[in-house]
């Protein structure tokens, strides 16, 4: 009963924090269209920024997501203008964009990730941060905070989305980009905001990742294979789905790791494997 | 007039590749060492490349399997190590790359565009780690030891593989299969309901591609010495061959093989000379070469070349 | 004789019933048309019949056997091909390519290179593009990439051609030649289904009309039945038949 309990509770947190990592790339796919193979280095940056500033001018970890989720967003920003967008009219179709946009991504994935080791080098960094335990559940405090940043940031971002004018905008794009043109939004824009918007939530979980786990420049694509079963169990841009899809991983990963933790990766990819052939469109898809 | 123009235009073509072929099949006689292993590689690298560019070019379903068929010749290679005499490895690792493709492919190909793409990227992760687990599991260790083969047979081994992949690459864009392929490419539905068996003709062109790159695996599994499954299934190997298409042009086979040999020259240089700067380098130059290469460098080469003659025809 | 029977044809697209217990047939030789208001599931029965779409329920035979559930490109060499309500040409290919992917793998038996391109260029001949064959596809007119479908189907040596609005966007004259090329097609002997808006058209190219409404049939006859057919009418309300 009591390791039923565990199981569940550290799938439970687990599953928010992937929620988190997801929930940015199912934004770059939905409605930017751009599969981004490197959303997991901007986590990464994200992290080693936080890191960064604790330790040259001692910043909280908490405070230091005001600063990586804006400078994030900024650099998304700036790579939708130049790199996406021209891909964007040199295509003839979405497919080819897609496949085009997929594979430069992959390229930038190159370059984050060596621009990081360049910068911060390849060990193993890590600090400790509110790492004592709640007494009941044995649950670490920082596991705790990390999960209370995840529900209130996808409270906000709903939120966003459902009332603010941009988010009407941007829902309007995901669902079709010529009528959301013909209602005088600038496609171009919103695009942009979005790939922006979908790093920044990666460099935001960047931060809160390392108050959790150990960070170095080559954990990214660990985290854009996570995020990217969980886009597909919630369903390819649906922003619901990945908060969903996240749990549900969460808590096959606990219940796995409970049993047999050198499984966890396989049990990853099978279920992967077998949505993908059985219900494309992801278990919210019709 | 025209018909003259083309007639010499392939023996020309004939010709070259004659030389080539000659040159590269006689090279070990006259040279050793940094040439011959410098040349493995790009010989690897075009096998890989053409080989992809046999089913993806065409059909445009970009797969990202390629590591895991690669890696597949890696481990028949180990496995089997002693057992069997360097030719047979090479031959079952064919074997089997084509069977595990077929099975894959049936399974697969129903999935559209970027679907297929991480579908076929999620297959290189998962076994990579179902043979980490089974390692563990059955031998408890995490990698394996491949007898040597000499330099120059591991040279004609790659060569021998490289003519076989070239020539059933031109084989199946003359024959039928190719323009199967490229309708469905074109517009699958409408493919379908021309009278092509979309499904077969699919799964048949990726297991045969598969082929070359489980052969390609098994030859290279030899100069390793040493494999595990981060060796043998890394998914630089699947995103490579794509990028050096890319970077070479698809519209002929010359394409692939061209980006093929200049990526990886470049990238052995880039690797002596900046270890560091290697695959910031290499990042850029494939952000680039999508940006503004749309038909690869052969496209960018046949522009300029009509520039020059003052583009008196249109194209043919 | 009866060439193609469909019984209690149903398509369910999640609630919705494209397609709800349709009966029909088409004999030998005959022009059939289909016509309806847009979505009543005209292109969705052509759908069914060329096996674009399972059927929810009900079956299809041809020439007295059951095609059911076969895969489009059997039912494309039994002989049923078809064109696209939008075009789905292989916009890349040269004309004459995009008719060489019909005559070399749609006609049932194996033909030779030679042979698919001697076809090709004769049904290029027939739509009268043959001045057009090295152009690539996407670069042709509305009206000539609908002739080229019409020609990529031919080529597949059809019994039953099923043409979804070739009309639809055509000039006037334009719309006179594709009823001269529909006449064509039958003096071959070939059976054909046809769906169309433009109404004089059908009016006066076929023999027998089957009137779709919400994925039911609401009547069948001969276009002067069909013409002063009440349903019809109300159907059509202020549109002239
Ligand atoms: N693949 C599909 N998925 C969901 N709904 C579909 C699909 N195909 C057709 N429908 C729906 O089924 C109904 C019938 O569509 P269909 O295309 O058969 O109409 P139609 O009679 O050909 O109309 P039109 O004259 O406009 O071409 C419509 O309501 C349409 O929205
Ligand atoms: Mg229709």
């Amino acid at each position: 009963m009591n390791a039923f309990r565990d199981i569940f509770l550290t799938g439970l947190l687990l599953g928010g924090i992937f929620a988190l990592v997801s929930v940015g790339l199912s934004l770059q796919y939905g409605v930017a269209r751009v599969l981004n193979v490197a959303h997991g280095e901007f986590i990464m940056v994200g992290a080693f920024i936080t890191f960064w500033m604790l330790g040259s001018i001692n910043l909280n970890p908490l405070v230091s997501l005001v600063i990586t989720g804006p400078a994030v967003f900024i650099m998304g920003l700036i790579l939708h203008k130049t790199l996406f967008r021209r891909l964007m009219d040199t295509s003839p179709s979405l497919d080819v964009f897609e496949g085009k946009s997929m594979l430069a991504s992959f390229g930038l994935l190159y370059v984050v990730q060596n621009l990081a080791r360049i910068i911060w080098g390849s060990d193993v960094e890590g600090y400790n941060f509110l790492n004592s335990t709640v007494t009941a559940a044995q649950i670490p405090l920082n596991r705790l905070v990390a999960l209370g940043f995840v529900i209130v940031l996808g409270v906000a971002f709903y939120l966003f989305l459902a009332r603010t004018r941009l988010g009407k905008a941007i829902r309007a794009s995901a669902q079709s980009p010529t009528t959301a043109e013909l209602m005088g939004v600038n496609i171009h824009n919103v695009l942009a905001i979005c790939f922006g918007l979908g790093l920044g939530l990666a460099g935001i979980a960047g931060s809160l990742l390392s108050t959790l786990f150990a960070i170095q420049t080559s954990i990214g694509l660990g985290y854009t294979v996570i995020a990217m079963v969980v886009v597909v169990l919630g369903g390819l841009g649906s922003i619901t789905g990945a908060m969903i899809g996240g749990v549900i991983l969460g808590l096959v990963s606990s219940t796995v790791t409970f049993f047999q933790p050198s499984l966890t990766m396989i049990a990853y990819y099978v279920i992967f494997i077998v949505l993908l052939l059985s219900r494309p469109k992801g278990i919210m898809g019709k | 007039m025209k018909t003259i123009r083309m007639t010499r235009n392939r023996g020309i073509t004939l010709g070259l590749l004659l030389i080539a072929f000659l040159i590269l099949a006689f090279l070990p006689q006259v040279t050793s060492g940094y040439v011959i292993t410098l040349l493995i590689d790009i010989l690897k690298f075009a096998i890989l490349t053409v080989a992809w560019v046999v089913f993806s070019g065409p059909s445009g379903y970009m797969s990202l399997a390629t590591a895991a068929f690669y890696g597949l010749g890696f481990y028949i290679a180990a496995v089997f190590s002693g057992t069997f005499p360097f030719p047979v490895l090479v031959i079952m690792a064919g074997a089997v790359a084509f069977v595990v493709a077929l099975g894959v492919g049936a399974l697969t190909l129903r999935l559209r565009g970027v679907y297929f793409a991480i579908f076929t990227f999620a297959l290189v992760l998962l076994v990579q780690n179902v043979v980490l687990e089974i390692e563990r599991v059955v031998t408890e260790t995490r990698g394996r030891f491949v007898d040597t083969v000499s330099t120059e047979g591991v040279y004609y081994a790659i060569f021998i593989v490289f003519v076989l992949t070239m020539l059933t690459a031109v084989l199946i864009r003359r024959s039928r299969y190719g323009l199967a392929l490229q309708s469905i490419g074109e517009y699958e539905e409408a493919a379908a309901h021309s009278g092509i068996n979309v499904v077969r003709t699919k799964v048949l062109t990726f297991a045969v591609s598969a082929i070359f790159m489980g052969m390609a695996g098994a030859v290279i599994a030899t100069r390793r010495t040493y494999i595990d499954p981060y060796i043998a299934f890394n998914l630089n190997t699947s995103f490579l061959p794509v990028l050096m298409a890319m970077f070479g042009g698809m519209t002929n086979l010359a394409g692939p093989v061209i980006g093929a040999a200049l990526f990886t020259y470049i990238g052995e240089i880039l690797l002596t000379r900046f270890p560091d700067l290697y695959m910031l380098i290499f990042g850029v130059v494939l952000i680039l070469a999508i940006l503004f290469m749309p038909n690869g460098v052969l496209g960018l080469a046949q522009r300029v070349w009509r520039k020059i003659r003052g583009g008196r025809r249109a194209p043919a | 004789m009866r060439l193609l029977e469909g019984e209690g044809l149903t398509r369910h697209f999640g609630g919705l019933a494209a397609v709800a217990g349709i009966d029909f047939h088409v004999d030998q030789g005959e022009i059939l048309g289909l016509i309806g208001p847009n979505g009543a599931g005209k292109t969705t029965l052509f759908n069914l019949i060329s096996a674009a779409l399972k059927p929810t329920s009900g079956t299809i035979s041809y020439q007295g056997s059951q095609i059911t559930g076969l895969p489009p490109y059997k039912i494309c060499r039994l002989g049923i091909a078809r064109t696209f309500q939008t075009v789905k040409i292989f916009a890349h290919l040269p004309a004459v390519r995009n008719v060489i992917v019909g005559s070399l793998f749609g006609t049932g038996s194996r033909t030779s290179g030679a042979e698919a391109l001697r076809i090709a260029d004769e049904e290029l001949e027939f739509v009268e593009l043959s001045s057009l064959r090295n152009v690539p596809a996407g670069d042709l007119t509305l009206a000539a990439q609908k002739r080229l479908e019409v020609a990529r189907a031919l080529a597949t040596h059809p019994t039953l051609l099923l043409l979804d609005e070739i009309m639809a966007g055509l000039t006037h004259t334009e719309v006179d030649e594709a009823m001269d090329l529909i006449a064509r097609i039958r003096a071959r002997g070939i059976t054909v289904i046809m769906i169309e808006h433009v109404m004089h058209a059908i009016m006066n190219i076929c023999d027998r009309i089957v009137v779709l409404d919400f994925g039911l049939k609401i009547a069948e006859g001969t276009p002067a039945e069909v013409a002063v057919d009440e349903k019809v009418i109300e159907v059509y309300l202020g549109e002239e038949i």
